[in-house]
């Protein structure tokens, strides 16, 4: 049994608890102390960054909420890029979660041998890197290009498609792709936790009279899952608000009429191109609270799978 | 054995209650559907790489090859052998960097998510919370700031600079916590009244348990590390890893088209195959993962 204990009140009482438990500070210690190191203390700089005008090569300045001010005032292109951000996260983000989880599980149902082969067939796409490129071939915006030559054929279209510079089409693309990229770790995890599932939940339930693999999954599998869907929303979060490589790899950077132009391609603009890091401090600050206010909205629903 | 083989194939066909003939063959044919449209750019690139320079810049261009020549190869070596670091050095870089990091990674993340999942102590619910909000920031900003680290620590132009912060990443010890979930308590206190330390408990009985969770975790680590360019970190030609040396090739522009999808298809696959090793260990033990109690 989990053991609660309260967190102490008066001092004496909280070191007893802590040296109670010091194997398992011990047991911590080196990743904390690279965590902290490595990742807390630059985040908390990026932060501090961003209420300051800082171009790397002058000591940063003090303007205190100048850069969100100007974020949300002065600069239309920032505000299409959160609109676009957006819209990507809603529709990859959701979707690409679904298909990781559906596809785990349909894989899961497959023979051993199958499995495996299954396996590395869906999440080949996530190691390989840029190979995502290739689409841009598919989509090339010339009679040639296999999509459109594909709809000339027949007839659905009468000219070639810009599809990756024409601002109709180019969201839409982009969103394509990513969802094709989307079985990535959600999707692994999902493999791997269907495969830590006891055998013996499944009995019991054909024995209370569960009696095909929806109710299965609805009943068992989903709520034993529960950590590694946690996990699954948190990558599908990250990934879908940080899109950015795809868009400037796609419809290049920038794209026309910033019609693909993401808060990650805003902020690399102005972090690796002007030297504005205060600017692009703010930016990335934002994004971080959007992201856990969305983690927030996510945790509190999957708490309602398997009720 | 025959036995333990018997009962292990008695609880797979026992897990499939329930399933329809029709259903697993719609599933099969889906799946196998799927899995050929996920794989169409994969197999652009491996054909790609054997493509002849004309056959690369036909136009219109073509999905498969139709001379396919061993050329695009060989003119890598070639530059490779020409350049000042012998290319062999690149690798061994690479290797050792990858695997030394990799390892430390799961074992450092999962020594802490062990803790963290399982006890209760001052700070605990902090130190997690910390860790589960680190995997939202963006990385692109926290470089300047990580660079200074780094100078400070005396680090630059070594192998620390890269290694340790691999070490410890958010992903790994948010994936690890997760599964540890799935190892019952009652198991680790039964070890405990029979005298097993928590180091005993974590490496005897709860490392063997979430295998699935720290081979899923070797992938993901080792599809990062294999990929390190040293970026600003590394300065020394001779500590430069595999992807670094590769991309200096690609600055030879357009000429070098039929070199860089060679290149793209050697990069992408020691990562595929260090997964699909991964894969066939985990069909080995998938058995022996239902025992819990």
């Amino acid at each position: 049994m989990k053991q609660k204990t309260p967190v102490a009140k008066r001092p004496h009482r909280l070191r007893r608890e802590i040296a109670r438990n010091v194997d398992a500070y011990l047991f911590i210690a080196p990743f904390f102390l690279i965590f902290f190191v490595f990742t807390v203390l630059p985040v908390l700089t990026s932060i501090l960054l961003s209420f300051t005008y800082y171009n790397i090569l002058e000591f940063p300045s003090f303007v205190g909420l100048q850069n969100y001010f100007n974020l949300f005032l002065n600069d239309d292109v920032f505000l299409l890029s959160v609109k676009n951000t957006l819209l990507i996260a809603v529709i990859t983000g959701p979707i690409g979660y679904l298909v990781s989880f559906l596809f785990a599980w349909f894989i899961n149902e497959l023979s051993p041998t199958l499995r495996a082969i299954m396996v590395v067939v869906f999440y080949a796409p996530s190691i390989s890197g840029n190979v995502y490129m290739v689409w841009s071939i598919l989509f090339s915006g010339d009679a040639y290009g296999y999509i459109n030559a594909f709809l000339l054929n027949l007839g659905f279209i009468f000219e070639p498609i810009q599809w990756l510079t024409d601002p109709k089409y180019m969201l839409t693309v982009v969103i394509l792709v990513m969802l094709w990229m989307s079985l990535g770790s959600g999707f692994l995890a999902f493999v791997a936790g269907l495969q830590t599932v006891d055998r013996a939940m499944y009995e019991a339930g054909y024995v209370e009279g569960v009696k095909n693999r929806w109710q299965e999954l609805w009943y068992i599998t989903l709520p034993t899952m529960r950590p590694q869907l946690l996990f699954g929303a948190v990558m599908s979060i990250t990934a879908s608000f940080s899109a950015g490589d795809v868009t400037s790899a796609l419809c290049g950077f920038p794209s026309t009429d910033y019609a693909a132009h993401t808060m990650i391609n805003h902020l690399n603009d102005y972090g690796n191109i002007r030297f504005e890091m205060g600017y692009a401090c703010a930016i990335a600050t934002l994004l971080f609270f959007m992201m856990i206010g969305c983690n927030q909205v996510i945790q509190k629903l999957l708490r309602k799978i398997g009720t | 054995m025959a036995t333990k083989s018997a009962s292990r194939a008695a609880r797979h066909n026992s897990r499939l209650h329930g399933r329809s003939r029709a259903g697993n063959t719609v599933n099969f044919l889906f799946l196998a559907l799927m899995g050929a449209f996920m794989l169409l750019p994969m197999i652009y690139a491996v054909s790609s790489a054997f493509k002849p320079l004309d056959e690369l810049f036909v136009f219109p261009p073509r999905f498969f090859v139709r001379r396919p020549t061993l050329d695009n190869f060989s003119d890598l070596f070639l530059l490779m052998s020409t350049s000042w670091v012998p290319f062999t050095r690149y690798l061994f870089n690479t290797v050792i960097l990858a695997a030394v990091a990799t390892a430390g990674n799961v074992i450092i993340c999962s020594m802490a998510a062990y803790m963290l999942e399982k006890r209760k102590f001052p700070g605990s619910r902090v130190l997690y919370k910390s860790v589960e909000l680190a995997l939202m920031f963006s990385g692109a900003v926290t470089a300047i700031p990580n660079y200074l680290i780094m100078a400070r620590l005396h680090w630059i132009d070594t192998y620390l600079a890269l290694m340790i912060p691999a070490f410890a990443t958010p992903i790994g010890l948010f994936l690890m916590k997760q599964f540890m979930g799935s190892v019952h308590d009652s198991l680790i206190e039964s070890a405990k009244l029979d005298g097993a330390g928590e180091w005993r408990i974590f490496w005897r009985i709860v490392m063997p348990i979430v295998r699935p969770a720290w081979q899923t975790l070797i992938i993901f680590s080792f599809q990062s590390t294999w990929n390190m360019t040293g970026g600003t970190f590394i300065f020394s030609e001779e500590l430069k890893t595999l992807p670094s040396a590769l991309s200096q090739v690609l600055q030879g522009g357009i000429a070098r088209t039929g070199v860089s999808c060679a290149v793209a298809l050697l990069i992408m696959i020691i990562p595929i195959a260090v997964f699909i090793t991964s894969e066939s260990r985990v069909l080995e033990t998938m058995g022996t993962s239902g025992i819990k109690e």
